[in-house]
């Protein structure tokens, strides 16, 4: 298993669409095969469209109000000591985290292909409330899938959805979380593809989905690359680019630019939701060692049982609580390009409190798992050490949680 | 010599009536319920399909969820279904069975031990929801080898070129999914509509064994009855949750609603 250079990563699966041989594909009820190939021949005629391109970024501009800033977190720097820490600050885009950029992309798309009526799946609630603006903006009809008990714990963004016009749907079966609300999203395009589009709310399900959203959040590394040659002259030499990972679009949104380069010089770091620290479940199949499984469409890493159910799993982090990952993480793990490792609720909760104590960012409980990671290894590195940090999502919509977990602040 | 599912088309045929093929999931509500359900109802049956749960089923609608929730909770394991299978096959030798489920199932048991455990208990045909044509193809040829059909699928989606190349590849059986929806939805296309689309595909090669399936109730099924074969799901899985809920026995509940579908089809 090999990556190939010069070819970005969503390029690099074979025909039946599976990266390394082995990860992805399209593993979907025959209904769906029709639509799937659509939406496969629409993608690939719209990226290589000057007109769409154009208009892409046109509204990754005016409306998502790229680039997002790339500072320096001078505080928490002189407080551990060590690495420089840096932080790309996606959360300023609008509505508030990265999932814009797949939302917007999934909405264009949507209005090319003639269809009036898009529909999503949500965990955190920010791929359903991007969405939801998204379609607002183009007057889409939009429909979102959210389980029943995320929709408890992410009301912020429950009522901005409801705001925007969008229809949720609570999904009460299973775990009442992300991957039900999947599977449920993913139903309701059975039953209505011939006028319907579907989101993937990350880098997750068949093939293409996985391609479009790893597509769309690229532009956080575009970004990223400009910002680091205007403030150092060039790409330096020591750079440690932290993401959390839970479906992995953030995270292949901020390397893909980065893949290419040695990992002495870059290592790419993902950080998986541990749970919390005295459960046994968690949402951490590339670091906990999970086995390869089907789920929602593609093979990935998955915490699964022998028997190949489902497990379920916990995170305080409801964008990260999800059982399988992206089948690209899968071969950057295999490929040994980037390195994955997990933080506990109570790791991603003290990072939130550091850093929200000595900088001016205040980092959702996603983002604050990769936090917990930096604030863990700076210590030990060098001075030219530059870590990154994604902060791709702000903290408004953890307001109760944190409430509950760290009361009243 | 013909396949048993052949033969089971042939023998509706010469009844004039199109085969009546029931879905009941394995382990629910119990093991030996599940059994008991099986063998009850393949008196009036011509095929059974005997689905083998998973707890994400994208494609089924919440009347198959629930029994396959059920049984899973009852802790139904992939051998038990195996038991289950065999069981029935032996007091039932000529009553073809098919199982049917998602491949993450197949894929951690091993494909070639599960299709070897197939060919031991004698199923057979399998259906796998969400292993497409032409992914499946290699599959399909395993489950040749063993002498076990693999029932390939079609929907109003498949397009004609691609129907052709389904038909060309498919053993004795095919599905033909009636509408766009998940299983146990309502009827929201006509019979005429269906009928139309099953001649197409009926007329790609005569010798096909094609089944109707989703949406199929007492009310709809008579509309039907031109077809090969009738399948008959979720209004199934209904009545063991409905029996379940009236505290009454599943076993006869759902033997009668069998029965009733058959007499609509006679």
């Amino acid at each position: 298993m090999k990556l190939k250079k010069r070819i970005p990563l969503i390029d690099q699966h074979d025909q039946h669409g599976f990266w390394g041989g082995k990860f992805g594909g399209s593993f979907i009820p025959e209904t769906l095969k029709k639509p799937v190939e659509d939406l496969t021949n629409e993608f690939k005629k719209l990226r290589k469209d000057k007109k769409f391109l154009k208009k892409r970024d046109f509204y990754f501009k005016n409306y998502i109000g790229t680039p997002t800033s790339f500072v320096k977190l001078d505080n928490l720097t002189n407080h551990l000591g060590g690495a420089q820490i840096w932080a790309k600050v996606v959360s300023e885009a609008n509505g508030g985290a990265h999932k814009i950029y797949n939302a917007t992309v999934h909405a264009l798309i949507c209005k090319a292909m003639g269809k009036k009526y898009i529909v999503g799946d949500t965990g955190a609630g920010y791929a359903g409330k991007m969405l939801s603006m998204a379609a607002k903006k183009f007057g889409l009809k939009c429909k979102i899938f959210m389980g029943a008990k995320d929709i408890k714990r992410q009301k912020p963004n429950c009522d901005a959805m409801k705001k925007n016009g969008a229809e949720i749907v609570p999904v009460y079966s299973g775990s009442q979380t992300l991957v039900d609300a999947v599977s449920e999203c993913m139903r309701y395009w059975v039953s209505n593809c011939d006028n319907t589009h579907m989101c993937v709310g990350s880098t997750v399900g068949p093939n293409i989905f996985v391609k479009i959203c790893g597509w769309s959040t690229a532009q956080i590394s575009r970004e990223l690359k400009v910002q680091l040659k205007s403030e150092f002259k060039k790409i330096p030499n020591k750079i440690k680019l932290i993401n959390c990972v839970g479906g992995g679009s953030s995270a292949y949104g901020f390397w893909s630019e980065f893949i290419d380069y040695d990992r002495k010089q870059i290592e790419l770091i993902g950080v998986e939701a541990g749970g919390p620290k005295k459960s046994k479940l968690h949402a951490a199949p590339l670091s906990q060692n999970a086995k390869i499984g089907i789920l929602h469409g593609a093979a990935s890493y998955l915490c699964q049982n022998s028997e190949g159910q489902i497990n379920d799993t916990e995170s305080i982090s409801a964008g990260l609580d999800y059982p399988g990952v992206s089948p690209i993480h899968c071969f950057l793990k295999d490929t040994k390009r980037a390195r994955y490792t997990y933080a506990t609720d109570e790791d991603a909760l003290n990072a939130h409190v550091m850093v929200t104590k000595y900088e001016n960012l205040n980092p959702s409980l996603e983002p604050s798992h990769a936090f917990a990671e930096a604030i863990k290894i700076a210590p030990k590195l060098s001075k030219d050490t530059i870590i990154i940090v994604n902060s791709c999502g702000d903290a408004k919509k953890d307001r109760d949680i944190l409430r509950e977990r760290l009361g009243k602040r | 010599m013909a396949s048993l599912l052949s033969q089971a088309f042939k023998n509706a045929k010469n009844e004039n009536r199109p085969a009546l093929l029931t879905y009941t999931v394995a382990g629910d509500n119990t093991k030996k319920k599940s059994l008991e359900i099986l063998k009850s109802i393949s008196n009036y049956a011509d095929i059974c399909e005997l689905g083998f749960p998973h707890n994400t089923p994208i494609a089924d609608g919440g009347q198959i969820q629930t029994s396959a929730y059920r049984a899973i909770k009852n802790g139904i394991k992939i051998n038990d279904v195996f038991s289950i299978a065999n069981d029935f096959k032996k007091s039932n030798k000529t009553k073809p069975i098919i199982l049917m489920g998602y491949y993450n199932m197949i894929f951690q048991y091993n494909e070639n031990k599960f299709l070897d455990k197939c060919k031991k208990v004698k199923v057979d045909g399998l259906i796998v929801v969400d292993l497409p044509y032409p992914e499946n193809k290699k599959f399909a040829t395993k489950c040749k080898k063993r002498g076990i059909n693999f029932i390939q699928l079609v929907s109003p989606t498949t397009s004609s070129i691609r129907l052709k190349k389904i038909i060309k590849d498919s053993h004795d059986m095919v599905y033909y999914i009636s509408m766009l929806s998940t299983t146990g939805g309502k009827l929201k296309v006509s019979p005429k509509k269906i009928l139309e689309r099953y001649s197409k595909i009926k007329n790609h090669n005569k010798s096909k064994n094609v089944v109707i399936g989703f949406g199929i109730t007492e009310k709809t099924i008579k509309s039907l009855k031109k077809a090969d074969g009738l399948v008959v799901g979720s209004a199934i899985c209904k009545e063991i949750s409905n029996s379940i809920k009236k505290r009454q026995n599943p076993v006869t509940n759902v033997t009668n609603i069998v029965k009733r579908l058959k007499n609509k089809i006679k």
